[in-house]
């Protein structure tokens, strides 16, 4: 699709709520909004697409009270302004927003995070992504470093860059907007999402990327969405398998489930952003007593999340069970770093090398 | 050998002595505590004496700063005044009082009193207590310096003069001692508290420079407990033994005369359990027969002593009037239990709760303690009154709670009986007594579901409210922009308004300096009604006129009429800066809202 014909859609949409709006009133209906729930109750997984989205659960909100009234309010002034600036064909940050809306009298946001979310809530009910309408986030993607080029359409003209040879030791980073990107050739295996930039940076050094023919990307922590619709991408438009190695404790694992199976807060999302076929390498806990890496003893937080991914519909698989409760068994967690007591190259020539053909990737 | 040396050193101690070392006893353990403690004694000397006489007690306590660390302490009183042979005695002796050896409630009960700060001061500053007392108008007033001997716990008169005095009856008393005025907001909260739970009392006076007033709001004189006799089952050894000596009665006679709700049948019961002769003098009991005779009058079962006789709780009605003179509270509720008994002692507990106000919104809530009407400043974690206050499941009646209820909350727990059970000497505390506890639990709860209730019902029109707010304030600016955005005349969201208001729903509203007020009928009735603004604007090109304007200071209060048929609207404009308040009268509350849309 073009560029106008995203826009105009993205407009359609927008004033499609506000025509809705619109037309409640003038049947003499107090304004409303539906939305799916968001909880972890409403998540459920989509056959056809292979992801996790919302459930039926849904939820009203009308006019009927001052707090709703005013949230409605907030999201017609923000509709307002997107509507402005997709004509003027400007963009603006989330927290750019957030000062805006400062000139909005009582529609103001109390806080960022106010807005953020009414952001979201408008995605799921206009079915588009924030960037659609050319709302930016503040959050920068992560890098890209392996044999792969491709051509960026920036603001200042097109770019091709191959993802190696014309990279820093950095490597690619990549634009908040990853449908500007275009691949265009590669000659890799596979594709491996790492948490930590130590773990990158080592992989990086020793060569890993050239002698596996891997596609390393750093993830920075828990992905921005951009990271995950790359990620999405090269698995999709290039066929590459996806790997994903992080620290082992509860909250690495949640970093991989917002990768393979969606995250609860963008489950409306989930078709664009995450790659139902991407694998888990580790550190498993399996791996703390297996390979006698240096560990902490779990805190009250780690246990408590541990449980709640028990009860956490998209982890209910025979792998996951077992891992976790092993885990709060043995009350242990290891950083994915841990390897290095067996030595900086154990990583590249062992671990990895071992896992990933158990995995059937290499 | 050693126990002759020894023997030369042992000699009996005057109390006084015991006490000049032990001054914790009495509440003067620390500087801050000497002034409190002073005026509390004093005080309740006063307004027991008052009661006593019932005269309605008129109160003045002042402090006054003589040297950095030297303060004069006056209270003075409208009572009965003391004849002066007795003077020496009641300021000059400790442990001599009137109430001690009676069984009924008072507040001064143990009777250490007001000798001890006469003691405290000799002790500090050297300087003897000066008293005026007048017993009426046809004898004269007597003035006084007085000391107390220590070593004999005797007054040491060291004037005694007849004097001219303003007081048609009364006692001044005026005491010089070293202290510090730390504690001054106690000191205040303290005789705050006293005119809370004495509402027929004027306390007025000066503190350090600083005067002040708590008004009497009641012109009753409660009435004044009268003795009793003791209960059999609130009895010790000793003092049945010292009855038994003094009596010359037969045993049964000596039962059914010398103690409450004992008849004929309950003595023959507790003779027959004790194996006594009713016959027998009750003086001649050995003190193994009156050991016997002990444990049976505990055993038998006797009806509760008369609590009507000798307790006198303050009442509902007064407590809300005392609270509601002192603390400004949105709501307030008192209960007054009915009488009870712990170990044969009569008693009976009334609690009050306030809520919102100008009661503190953030911390715990505060805690007023009473016992016999006397106010209990210290060891508030110590007192069963504040474990049953914590013991109540707050939450229960949507108040939240850490331990003690928190928020803008306050709860007054006044426990009355001929013997209030202390923690301790200084009487700060009252002890964990079960029957207490448990009374103070359910007047507290009764209380609390009278709070819920109210709570309830404001959140109701609160919601209510909010929900007009968001149809009749909200909803139009909704409107303006949604109708901007999908590029369409603006529109009447009137129709919804009413559609869902179904009621009379009245506006007002400033814009480019032109003051609206909007009236719309949206019930099926017709309605008459009077609108009240008060503000700053004198609106003399208001549209339609208003019936009459009424000039207050910088405000003005305009008043318009208006008739009103079901779906129809009224409005009135003019130029000004708008604010101030809007009151529709002439119309039920539940069918009516009023929204300021300047707010």
């Amino acid at each position: 699709m073009s560029r106008k014909k995203t826009d105009a859609l993205a407009e359609r949409q927008l004033v499609g709520i506000a025509r809705f709006w619109y037309d409640q009133m003038r049947g003499g209906e107090l304004p409303s909004i539906s939305m799916p729930t968001r909880t972890k109750q409403n998540i459920a997984y989509d056959d056809e697409s292979g992801v996790w989205k919302y459930g039926d659960r849904e939820s009203t909100r009308s006019a009927g009270s001052a707090k709703s009234a005013l949230h409605i309010l907030k999201m017609a002034y923000v509709i307002g302004f997107l509507k402005q600036q997709l004509r003027e064909n400007r963009s603006s940050t989330l927290r750019e927003l957030y000062y805006i809306s400062e000139g909005w009298k009582r529609a103001k946001f109390a806080a960022q995070d106010e807005s953020n979310l009414l952001i979201e809530d408008m995605e799921i009910l206009t079915e588009l992504s924030r960037e659609a309408f050319h709302l930016r986030p503040e959050e920068d993607g992560a890098s890209i470093y392996g044999p792969l080029k491709l051509r960026e359409q920036t603001r200042r003209g097109e770019r091709e860059i191959h993802c190696q040879e014309d990279v820093g030791e950095a490597g690619y980073p990549i634009p908040n907007n990853v449908e500007n990107v275009e691949f265009l050739d590669h000659d890799a295996q596979f594709v491996i999402a790492i948490e930590t930039g130590g773990m990158y940076a080592r992989l990086m050094e020793n060569g890993f990327d050239e002698e596996y023919g891997a596609v390393l990307v750093h993830l920075k922590g828990q992905p921005a969405r951009s990271t995950r619709r790359a990620l999405k991408r090269m698995n999709e438009d290039l066929g590459l398998p996806l790997v994903v190695f992080t620290d082992g404790d509860p909250w690495s694992y949640r970093i991989f489930g917002s990768i393979a199976y969606g995250s609860i807060k963008a489950a409306h999302m989930s078709e664009l952003l995450v790659t139902p076929g991407a694998q888990f390498v580790g550190v498993q806990p399996s791996d703390i007593s297996d390979y006698n890496l240096p560990s902490d003893v779990l805190t009250e937080g780690d246990i408590a999340a541990l449980k709640a991914e028990l009860t956490d519909p998209r982890f209910d698989t025979e792998y996951w069970k077992k891992q976790i409760n092993l885990q709060l068994q043995m009350k242990l967690k290891s950083e994915q770093q841990a390897f290095a007591s067996r030595g900086l190259d154990f990583v590249t020539k062992e671990y990895l090398p071992t896992r990933l053909s158990e995995m059937g990737i290499l | 050998m050693l126990a002759e040396d020894l023997a030369k050193q042992q000699r009996s101690i005057s109390v006084a002595e015991f006490f000049e070392k032990n001054k914790h006893l009495l509440g003067f353990d620390s500087p801050t505590r000497g002034i409190i403690t002073t005026i509390k004694e004093a005080v309740d000397n006063s307004l027991d004496a008052c009661e006593e006489a019932q005269v309605l007690p008129d109160i003045y306590v002042a402090v006054a700063r003589l040297e950095k660390d030297v303060f004069r302490i006056v209270v003075e009183d409208n009572g009965p005044g003391i004849v002066p042979e007795n003077v020496p005695f009641v300021f000059g002796k400790l442990l001599y009082g009137s109430r001690f050896h009676q069984i009924r409630q008072s507040r001064g009960q143990q009777g250490i009193g007001i000798s001890a700060a006469v003691l405290y001061a000799q002790l500090t500053t050297g300087v003897p207590t000066r008293i005026i007392s007048r017993t009426g108008a046809r004898t004269p007033a007597h003035y006084f310096e007085l000391m107390i001997k220590t070593e004999t716990n005797d007054p040491d008169v060291r004037v005694h003069r007849e004097i001219e005095w303003d007081r048609m009856h009364g006692t001044r008393v005026e005491i010089e001692f070293k202290a510090t005025l730390a504690a001054k907001k106690r000191l205040l909260d303290y005789l705050r508290y006293t005119a809370v739970v004495n509402p027929h009392a004027r306390i007025r006076g000066e503190i350090d420079g600083e005067p002040y007033t708590f008004e009497r709001v009641s012109d009753e004189v409660p009435p004044c407990p009268k003795a009793i006799a003791p209960h059999p089952h609130g009895i010790e050894f000793g003092l049945l033994k010292r009855m038994a000596e003094a009596s010359n009665a037969r045993l049964e006679d000596f039962l059914v005369e010398g103690f409450s709700r004992v008849g004929k049948k309950s003595a023959e019961e507790i003779l027959g359990v004790a194996g006594l002769k009713g016959s027998k003098k009750a003086s001649a009991l050995s003190s193994q027969e009156l050991k016997v005779l002990l444990d049976a009058m505990q055993a038998v079962q006797v009806p509760p002593p008369p609590a009507s006789l000798c307790l006198s709780p303050i009442g509902e009605e007064l407590i809300v009037q005392g609270i509601e003179k002192e603390y400004q509270v949105d709501f307030i509720k008192a209960r007054t239990r009915k009488s009870s008994v712990h170990s044969g002692h009569p008693f009976i507990v009334e609690a009050a709760l306030g809520f919102g106000g100008k009661l503190p919104a953030e911390g715990q809530a505060q805690i007023l303690r009473f016992a016999n009407r006397v106010p209990l400043l210290y060891q508030q974690g110590a007192c069963a009154i504040t474990n049953a206050v914590s013991g109540v499941n707050w939450k229960a009646y949507n108040l939240s709670q850490q331990g003690l209820p928190t928020g803008a909350v306050m709860v007054l727990v006044h426990v009355a009986s001929t013997n209030v059970p202390f923690t301790s000497e200084s009487k700060d505390a009252v002890a964990a007594i079960p029957e207490i506890e448990k009374e103070v639990t359910l007047a507290l709860q009764e209380l609390g579901r009278e709070l819920k209730t109210y709570l309830n019902r404001r959140d109701r029109s609160r919601q209510q409210e909010d929900r007009a707010r968001a149809i009749c304030s909200i909803i139009p600016d909704i409107a303006a922009k949604v109708c901007e955005i999908v590029e369409q005349p603006p529109v009447d969201t009137a129709p919804l308004e009413g559609r869902i208001m179904r009621r009379l729903v009245a506006k007002k509203r400033t814009l480019d300096g032109q003051v609206e007020l909007a009236v719309h009928n949206y019930t099926a009735k017709p309605v008459a009604l009077t609108l009240y603004l008060f503000s700053p604007d004198a609106a003399e090109d208001a549209d339609p006129k208003p019936e009459f304007v009424d000039r207050l200071g910088d405000d003005y209060t305009k008043v318009w009429k208006c008739a009103l048929e079901p779906e129809t609207s009224w409005t009135a404009r003019y130029a000004g800066v708008g604010g101030g308040t809007l009151d529709v009268r002439g119309v039920d509350d539940k069918v009516k809202v009023v929204v300021d849309l300047d707010v």
